[in-house]
């Protein structure tokens, strides 16, 4: 058998697998009962620690991280992985900041999705509501697009199929077993997808160190090539001071107010299953990001004449490790962007169904009803994206951060002051949103290096500007809303 | 009204443990720029190796790594509290609890 029939066997196992945990899940919830909504879209906040830490790794680590980052990483040498390694508290911070409060106000108040909880904080407000969700759609539709389109190359890559039938295959296989199993099967899958890319990166890592004769060798060919490569600044200083701390706002603390990651949040079962969630995300994020970028840097040595850099960790992979065990270290990208996309995909379903039609158009569906509607959104949800990515935008990255950053704009303070500030209210929410994510887009698209820093750093500052402002000018909130969300159980 | 809501008791330990993670973010931070920006503005020629790797890396990213995960943990372990995330701490209770 050649090295590609192998892989796409491989391919098409994993696939499989995939599908067969949709089922599973499926199966698992139906034998359990319980309310469609909180079982379809929260697991009925069922997850374990090892699950909850896998599947906050996974939705938030994208292929990005296996493929441009490393990539980048091969052209500047360690600088690059001391900007990855930014990411380190991403995990302890999310969970930590966001605490057992949000999880007990969650359950509470029965939130299913993050805008739940922004509506029940800021006094049902509609406009809250309807910003949100409007966000919500239109960043992760944009980021599963992005997200589609690498999964598809890469799928083509792995296969040699064409693109449009490597799309369609792995939308597909998305698509049903999201449908099929809910947030079960996307959680169940995130775990296997992390344990795959964790042990991806660790083969990987062992293998190169190996390949180039350990660390110190792979080190002094470096300096012999470049010795800028060894420095934290990058290849003619291309990585500046404020450069790179703005990514302590844009892929560190921003991340909580990723709201598929926020949800994630209160989808625990208990206090246990977050405190090792702390642990085994804090120790899963930092290996797979020092791993694959000091990989990345390592690659310099070992294949110096990389010109997609894109493609230096596949490439890499196929030089330094037997068939089988470059199937797994290949198939860690398509992992990130599975586990990526399915937890956007639910998110985005959870949002229309239950922030929309169950709030504003049919508030009394019965569960039969609102499990069809579900099912058929999900469908309907990948079918768009499908159609929107089979004639692709060039500039994959850019896109996707674009969504990532305008997530972060919209609910980053909406979220975190509603739960630590009593006085904030509805209208300083719909200031901070609609302000930070202007601001946001405006420096994008104009400045995009203020005084030297990413456009996140200043668009959370004026959306932070606009909620104290806007909050202080317009009254307080509900006495019955800070009662439920600061003081003792009612009952 | 604002002072006359009484406060949940679970709240003061999820303040603490919130907290507690904020400091070990900041701990974070400062070890992370100290290493890095300390020990790698040095001209590269002067820069000293653990284990092959120039220094600053190995104690900012490497070290760093293995303390912060061990600090997570211990952080976890003393400070955070087995606390009921349900209000009726009945098996019933909670919606969709199983």
């Amino acid at each position: 058998m050649n090295e590609q029939a192998l892989l796409t066997t491989l391919v098409f196992v994993y696939l499989g697998v995939l599908v067969g945990v949709g089922v599973y899940a499926a199966r698992i919830r139906q034998k359990e009962g319980g309310g469609f909504i909180a079982g379809y879209f929260l697991g009925s906040r069922g997850l374990n620690g090892f699950v909850l830490a896998m599947t906050l790794v996974a939705t938030y680590i994208s292929a990005s991280s296996f493929l441009g980052g490393p990539g980048t990483a091969y052209q500047q040498g360690l600088g690059w992985v001391l900007l990855a390694m930014i990411q380190l508290p991403a995990m302890y911070l999310t969970l930590g900041i966001l605490g057992k409060r949000f999880a007990i106000i969650a359950r509470r108040i029965k939130a299913i999705t993050v805008v739940d909880f922004l509506r029940e904080r800021y006094d049902g407000n509609k406009l809250v509501v309807l910003s949100s969700a409007f966000f919500v759609v239109v960043f992760l539709v944009a980021a599963v697009v992005a997200q589609f389109i690498g999964g598809a190359r890469l799928f083509q890559s792995v296969t040699g199929f064409d693109y449009v039938l490597s799309l369609i295959l792995f939308s597909f296989v998305v698509m049903i077993y999201v449908t099929l199993g809910g947030f079960l099967a996307v959680v169940l899958n995130d775990s296997i997808n992390g344990t795959i890319m964790f042990v991806g990166t660790i083969v990987l890592l062992v293998a190169t160190v190996k390949a180039g004769g350990g660390t110190a060798a792979i080190v002094q060919q470096l300096a012999a090539k470049n010795p800028e490569l060894l420095t934290p600044f990058g290849v003619k200083h291309f990585i500046s001071l404020p450069w790179i701390s703005s990514f302590w706002v844009l892929v560190c603390i921003g991340l909580l107010g990723l709201p598929q990651n926020a949800v994630r949040a209160m989808a625990y079962r208990d206090s246990r299953a977050m405190h090792s969630a702390i642990v085994i995300g804090t120790v899963v994020t930092g290996a797979l990001m020092l791993g694959m970028h000091l990989v990345g840097v390592f690659a310099q040595a070992i294949i110096p004449k990389v010109t997609v850099t894109d493609m230096t960790i596949p490439t890499l992979a196929l030089q330094v490790l037997p068939p089988f065990l470059a199937a797994l270290v290949l198939a860690a990208p398509l992992a990130a962007i599975m586990s990526t996309v399915d937890s956007q995909l639910i998110y985005m379903a959870g949002t229309i169904i239950k922030d929309i039609y169950l709030n504003y158009i049919n508030p009394s569906a019965d569960e039969n009803c609102l499990k069809r509607l579900s099912q058929a959104c999900n469908i309907l949800l990948s079918l768009l994206i499908l159609a929107l990515a089979i004639k692709p935008p060039s500039l994959i990255i850019w896109v996707n951060l674009f969504a990532f950053g305008g997530l972060q704009a919209a609910f980053f303070w909406p979220l975190l002051l509603g739960l630590y500030w009593k006085r904030a209210n509805a209208a300083g929410a719909i200031a901070s949103q609609v302000g930070g994510v202007l601001a946001f887009v405006w420096f994008s698209a104009f400045v995009p290096r203020p005084l030297g820093l990413h456009p996140i750093v200043p668009t959370l500052l004026i959306s932070l500007g606009s909620f104290l402002l806007v909050t202080a000018l317009t009254q307080e909130p509900k006495c019955e809303t800070i009662k439920k969300f600061w003081g003792y159980a009612e009952d | 009204m604002k002072g006359k809501v009484q406060g949940d008791y679970r709240f003061r330990q999820c303040g603490k443990e919130a907290l507690i993670m904020l400091a070990l973010f900041v701990l974070n931070v400062v070890w992370w720029y100290g290493f890095a920006y300390g020990l790698g503005s040095r001209p590269v020629e002067t820069y000293g190796y653990v284990l092959g790797l120039p220094d600053w890396f190995f104690y900012s990213c490497v070290l760093g790594y293995l303390v912060f995960s061990v600090l997570a943990w211990l952080a976890v372990r003393v400070f955070f509290r087995d606390i009921p995330l349900d209000d009726t701490h009945t098996a019933e209770g909670g919606d969709g609890k199983q």
